[in-house]
Order: structure tokens, then sequence, then C-alpha cells
């Protein structure tokens, strides 16, 4: 399989890099110093593209590699690959579910934790010497807190089993209400949103979900509501949210995620009521070597005409 | 009651201090420091109650020198702070805070676990800082799945066992005697405990036996991938111990809410990033604050009406 043509589009994982060097002929296009030249010469070898979260397989992409075969994603997110154009032209789509489930939802949790009870504040404090002039403050209490999630899935669902075990009552919105699920279940995230105290963004991000957390959303959510985001960052209009924290409408925030990442609204930085994570939902060695191995899975199982072990298209 | 004397031992929640000062007649004992031999002398034949805490309770001095002493009301479930043994001599009456705040504690056991393991303040920081636009964070260390021991299965340690069976930990304990209800694993030697579990915590009460009931032993079993949390007291741990440890890479990290010195952790733990380091705030929300509060003044108000305390310990 060493002639085969596997475009890496950004560095993801060295270990994946490593791995797929050895079976593949590994091109990394964020090495290539003139893109569209470097495609003139090997667009006839590349076979498949290995993306993640920040940069997939988009129209543009696909049309110039008329060998393409399959792209297989370093993430379970797939707003980064244009699954219309890849199903109109045959071409395979794999993606990391299950393996990073468990991380993801910790962090949700991590989350709720460290902004209710100011845990990295808290922190900087000791640390700062400050302690000794006071007491910190007090806080908030989790246990017991209403969680709304938006999306049940995967993920949705091993938030909610988590959040569970600290006596939070659960209700959720998505696309169609799951009657065998005990969770209640809201129609509207604005209703959801006004009936928790902590909301949870754990849904796919796509046309019908961009910007889902909006002005209304935030509004009912509340001076003393929580937004924790580990979806995506264009599933909350970025600046209603920067201008409700700033203006304390809205309670506090853990966001792993961001419209332009790793661009972060600096207005955010003076804030006491957030924690601000550089997209690591997922960012564990014991998880980014089961992805890594998924996409080696999935590329070897393409190539020897075996089943995809995690297909999306 | 309005003339009952009560002595409030240090400054500890104004909602407390105020619900006391209108029910009885309240002396803090700050405002005497200066002047603290004066006070004795006036007041101390008065003083029929003493609210204590974590940090100033009712030693053996302090009870030898109120004569007409009936009851000390902790703010607070630990009780290392107040001399039991003279309590009991004397007849006085203890009461503390128990199941209000386990709650509070147990989730703080599990949030400092996750921001050690996760690194979630060191990347919060990473942000703020501006140092993303420069590469991405490295990676850490997964939560799930990860046994998690504890030492003390008592309110507290159980309440962490439930949260972290949620996340799939295989839990396991060290008690001074092993409980009868219940599938965990037990471990009768703290050392076992540690060798045989990745995460660490301290969960029991503060006494002679559990004093530094951590120390090098249990470090060195614990491990340069093991990781220790303590949201107990500072006196469980050998710090020195665990500093020298943790420096050296001995211990892979640790979430600490408690030390030998408060307010001074120590100042090498500082520049770390494998620690997580909070300011004894393991029952400190608003909620829990004012529920424990609640429960000091409902045990003396039983007390003085002669009624049965609600939270006795003695």
């Amino acid at each position: 399989m060493e002639s085969i043509g596997v475009l890496m589009v950004c560095p993801m994982n060295s270990y994946l890099e490593h791995e797929l060097e050895k079976r593949f002929n590994l091109f990394r296009f964020w090495t290539v110093p003139e893109k569209s030249a470097f495609l003139a010469t090997n667009k006839n070898s590349i076979r498949a593209v290995v993306g993640n979260s920040s940069a997939g397989a988009d129209a543009e992409l696909i049309e110039v590699l008329p060998k393409l075969e399959i792209v297989a994603s370093f993430s379970v997110g797939l707003d980064k690959i244009d699954l219309a154009k890849c199903k109109e032209k045959g071409i395979r789509v794999t993606n990391t579910p299950d393996v990073l489930t468990d991380d993801v939802a910790d962090l949700a949790i991590g989350l709720m934790l460290a902004v209710l009870r100011k845990l990295c504040e808290s922190d900087r404090y000791v640390r700062s010497g400050k302690w000794k002039k006071g007491d910190y403050r007090l806080t908030t209490k989790f246990t017991g807190k209403k969680v709304g999630i938006i999306g049940l899935g995967r993920i949705g669902m091993a938030v909610a089993k988590r959040a569970e075990a600290f006596s939070c009552p659960i209700s959720y919105y998505s696309r169609t209400e799951k009657p065998e699920i005990k969770y209640k279940y809201y129609p509207g995230v604005v209703e959801l949103a006004a009936n928790c105290d902590i909301l949870v963004v754990a849904c796919s991000l796509t046309e019908e979900t961009l910007h889902i957390i909006n002005r209304e959303v935030i509004d009912a959510l509340g001076p003393k509501g929580v937004l924790i985001n580990v979806g995506r960052g264009p599933h909350v209009d970025e600046p209603e949210l920067v201008s409700a924290l700033v203006e304390r409408r809205l309670g506090g925030a853990g966001l792993d995620v961001f419209e332009h990442e790793p661009e972060v609204p600096e207005e955010l930085f003076g804030l006491d009521n957030l924690v601000l994570l550089p997209h690591v939902g997922s960012g564990t060695v014991e998880t980014r070597q089961a992805m890594a191995d998924l996409v080696i899975g999935n590329l070897e199982a393409h190539f020897l005409n075996k089943p995809l072990l995690t297909p999306v298209v | 009651m309005n003339n009952t004397c009560v002595l409030v031992t240090c400054p500890m929640f104004t909602y407390l201090e105020q619900e006391l000062e209108t029910r009885f007649n309240l002396f803090k004992l700050w405002d005497h420091s200066s002047s603290k031999a004066e006070f004795f002398n006036n007041y101390s034949s008065s003083i029929k109650a003493v609210v204590g805490n974590t940090k100033v309770g009712a030693d053996a001095k302090l009870i030898d020198s109120l004569p007409n002493l009936e009851i000390v009301a902790s703010y607070s479930v630990g009780l290392d702070k107040i001399d039991l043994d003279k309590c009991k001599q004397r007849g006085i009456k203890v009461t503390n805070t128990p199941d209000v705040l386990t709650d509070d504690v147990a989730d703080l056991a599990i949030g400092l676990a996750l921001a050690v393991l996760r690194k979630v303040c060191v990347c919060d920081q990473f942000v703020r800082s501006g140092n993303w636009i420069n590469g991405d964070f490295g990676l850490a260390t997964k939560f799930s799945g990860k046994s998690v021991g504890i030492v003390g299965l008592g309110r507290i340690g159980s309440a962490i066992a439930k949260r972290a069976e949620a996340f799939q930990c295989p839990i396991s304990y060290h008690s001074r005697s092993k409980k009868p209800n219940t599938n965990y694993k037990y471990y009768l030697n703290i050392v076992d405990l540690a060798a045989n579990c990745e995460i660490l915590v301290v969960a029991c009460a503060l006494t002679e036996e559990t004093h530094h009931i951590v120390n090098r032993k249990v470090i060195d079993a614990l491990g340069p991938k093991g990781f220790l949390i303590n949201i107990a007291r500072g006196a469980h741990v050998d710090e020195p111990e665990l500093v020298s440890a943790l420096l050296e890479g001995r211990l892979g990290g640790a979430g600490l809410d408690v030390f030998e010195n408060e307010p001074e952790p120590p100042e090498q733990l500082f520049a770390l990033d494998n620690v997580v380091l909070v300011p004894h705030v393991g029952s400190d929300t608003g909620e829990t604050s004012k529920a424990m509060a609640d429960l000091v003044i409902s045990n003396l108000e039983a007390h003085f009406k002669g009624k049965p305390l609600l939270t006795p310990v003695i």
C-alpha cells in the first residue's frame, strides 16, 4: 500500500503521522509552500484525505482530487467535510465516534464544576498569595442543578449519565423526541434554556444548528444560567454570548470551542465566571491514540476491500 | 434566649453571625484579641456556647477558661479542632454539620480530579494568555475508567464513590473496618490501596490514627502515574514528602483543598502544572454555607430550649 497517496490536511497527531507513513505515501499538506502546484503534480496519486475538526475536505479540495476514494476524519464531527459532494462522487467518509465519547463528556462535567465552583479562579487566588489576606468568596453548588442538553446522541447521553450521579435533573432538546428516554423533552431550545440551570451543547454542527444558541436562548438561560459548549464554536452566536457575559446577563460559561479558533474574544479574558479551553475535548493521550488507530483501521479496511469500521457515507 | 451568651471563635460567615446576634448575646473572640485577659475576666463565666469551625475550634485551653460552657456547635463536619475528650469529661455537648455539606465536598473531589487529569486550569490560563495562537495545547490524561481509591468510606467517601462510578471508575477503599453493604473492593492496608489505584482520595476524619496517613510509602505506592486528591485535612498528608514527590516527578499530580498550614500552602507547588490548589473551599457554596449556619442555629436553639439536638456528636 506504500504507493497509495494519503493527504493529511493539517498537523493533528504525530503517532498518526508515523503510522500513516509506515503504510502509505503520506503528504503533509501544511508543509507544502505552493499548494496549487503540489496538487497539480500529485492529484492523481492521492486516494485518501485525513482531516480533523480544524480542516477537512471541502468541495474545492474534493474537486481537485480526481482519484479521491475516502475521507477519514480524525474527529467525530463532520462539519468540515462536504458530505453531499462525497455522496455525489461515491467517496467514502469515516469518523471517530465512541472512542472519544467519554473524554468529551468528562470535559463537559469538568467545565460545569470548574465554572460553578470557580476552580481556576480559586487556584489562581492561591498561587497569587491572596489566601493569606482572606478567604475566597462563596461559589455555587453543582449537585442538584438542572442540566439541559442539546443533542442527546452518544456524547449527550454520556453527559446525562454523569450528571445524574450528581442528582441533576436532566432535560433535553433534539430534532425528535426519544420516547424510550426518561429525561424531560422540550420541543424548543428557548424552552429548554428557560427551564434549566446549566445548558450543554452536545449536538452536531449542521445548517440547522448553526447559531442554535442565539440572543433569545441566552436571555432565557439568564443571569443565573451557565452555558457549556463542547460542540462547535458556530453553534453559538459568539458576539451575543460575549456581550451577555460582559453585561452579566448570563451567569457564566464553560467553553471548549469558539467560532474562529484559535482566536478567542479577548473581552472574555478578564471575566471570572468563565472557563476557556483550547478545544481539548478529546485531547488525552489515551483517546487520541484510539482515534488514530480508528483512522488507520478504516483506511486499511478500505484499501483491502474490507468493511469500513466507522463509515458515515 | 437573648441574654444567653455565645462566643464565636473567628469570622466564618456573616449570615451566621447575624442570625446568632438576633437570638443570643453574641461575643466575637477576634474583637477582643488585644484584650483577651480582660475579656475572659469579665465574660468567661457567662458564656454557655461556643461556635467554632475548621480554623479555630474549642481546644482544652478555651474549654478550661469557660466554666459554664454547655455546648460547642461546630460550623463544620470535621471535629479535629475540638477537644472531644475534655467535652465528654465536662459533660459539654458537641454538634457539627454533617450531611448538608456532603454533596459539595464530593463535587469538589471530582472537580479536582477532572481539573488535574485534564489540566483544566492550565488550559484556561493557556487561552487567556493568548498562547493558543502559537499552537495547540498538549495532551492530558483521560479520567473515565481510572481506578479510584478512597480513604474513608463515610458520607463523603460514599458520595465520591457514587459520582466516580458514573465515569466507570472502579472503586476501592481503605477504612478502619470493612463496610458490610458495599461491593467496592476493600484494602486493609492503605499502601495496598495506593498501589492498586490511579487516583487516591482522602475522605476520612482527622484523628491521631489518621495523622499523616498519606506518607512516603503511600506516595511511592501511588507513583509517577498516580494522583492524590485531598479534600479532608492538611494534616492527613506528610506535606514535605508530598512536595518533594511532586517536584521530583515521583507522583503524577495532586488536587488539594487543604494544607498543613492554611492559609499558606507550600510555594514550591505554585509553579507546577500537575497540581490544582484551592483555598479550603470544600463546603463554601452559598447554598451549603446557609444550610450549615441554619444547622448550627437550630442545634443551639434546641439545646437552650431543652429539646433534642439535631446533629449531636456527643
